[in-house]
């Protein structure tokens, strides 16, 4: 397993596991969101090539009211 | 009237530009939307639920970017990087769409823009391609520079945020639009109708609002109120207003032909 912080949460997930692949399990997939992990944007092109790593930090974010 | 709004080279239908903010629910924030007329809605940016909460509605099934022309914004960021990086996370998530509203915040109580940090975080924005809308102090110089950076609008403060004080600083609105060459818009402070009219009669390019709407005893009916407002306001303006003259009257009727003269 590897540590992760998910939106400030620690989090332990399978090694291996791409961006996509976690998108899917938490059923976030086609959902309008955008990824940052350590502070980079991973583009929607990349989220199936792009694995994650221990210690990774992700945010995971929506469009939500506003002003 | 053919008088659009024109932000970044690109023409709006409404000077009047809403938040989407503590509405009851997401039916309420459309249908006051609707009645606003407005074509540009802010948005925040936030975690999302991480499964918890799965068909949890999302607001951009409400507000389609397709109809919508969706302004993210940077509300509860107090340093620049941490605007910068949600910006960035909001252009990723609306395909590569630049046009962004900046607010960097210097105190949780007043919501007074940190300004050195607005500068900062305008700058690398600007460099990195986005056409940035900038909340900001209603200093004019402070104006300037944020347009010398080439922010794309300046839009100052009329009185703080969600307070629906109303136009308290007409005379630095005055000056900063005197000073601009990009559209200046009213952002923060609108209470009621009389107030967008009255930033819209002083020359405003638009106003955003959100409270004023969204905290009304009837949001939409307010909605359609903020619409006229903004529109009147701005006929007004274009229209030249009469000289005031003080203390001296004068008569709209003749003076002349007065029966029992």
């Amino acid at each position: 397993m590897i540590q992760v912080i998910l939106n400030g949460q620690p989090e332990s997930l399978q090694p291996d596991l791409s961006v996509l692949a976690l998108l899917e399990a938490r059923g976030l997939v086609g959902k309008r969101l955008a990824v940052e992990r350590n502070g980079e944007i991973v583009p929607k092109a990349r989220h199936a090539e792009v694995k994650l790593a221990d210690g990774d930090r992700l945010e995971i974010v929506v469009a939500v009211g506003g002003g | 009237m053919n008088d659009p709004l024109v932000i970044a080279g690109k023409a709006y239908h409404s000077r009047l530009l809403v938040g989407t903010g503590k509405y009851k629910d997401f039916a309420e924030t459309r249908e006051a939307i609707d009645a606003s007329g407005a074509a540009i809605v802010t948005v925040a940016i936030r975690r999302t639920n991480i499964g918890q909460n799965p068909g949890e509605p999302n607001l951009l099934d409400v507000l389609p970017p397709e109809k919508f022309t969706i302004l993210p914004n940077t509300a509860g960021c107090y340093t620049a990087d941490d605007a910068v990086r949600t910006l960035r996370l909001a252009r990723e998530l609306l395909d590569g769409h630049a046009l962004v509203k900046l607010e960097v915040l210097g105190d949780p109580k007043n919501l007074f823009p940190n300004m050195p940090e607005t500068l900062k975080a305008a700058e690398t924005l600007v460099k990195d391609g986005f056409d940035v809308m900038v909340y900001c102090a209603d200093d004019p110089i402070q104006a300037k520079m944020l347009e010398d950076i080439g922010c794309c609008a300046i839009m100052p403060l009329a009185s703080l945020i969600g307070s629906g004080m109303g136009i308290i600083n007409p005379w630095n609105l005055r000056l900063i639009i005197d000073n601009a060459k990009v559209p200046v818009l009213v952002d923060a402070g609108v209470g009621t109708a009389s107030d967008a009219a009255i930033a819209m009669e002083l020359g405003c390019d638009g106003v955003l609002m959100n409270t004023a709407i969204a905290a009304a005893g009837r949001p939409v009916l307010m909605a359609s109120a903020m619409r006229k407002a903004v529109e009147a306001g701005r006929e007004a303006f274009l229209a030249g207003r009469m000289p005031r003259k003080f203390y001296s009257a004068d008569p709209s009727s003749p003076t002349q032909g007065l029966i029992g003269s």
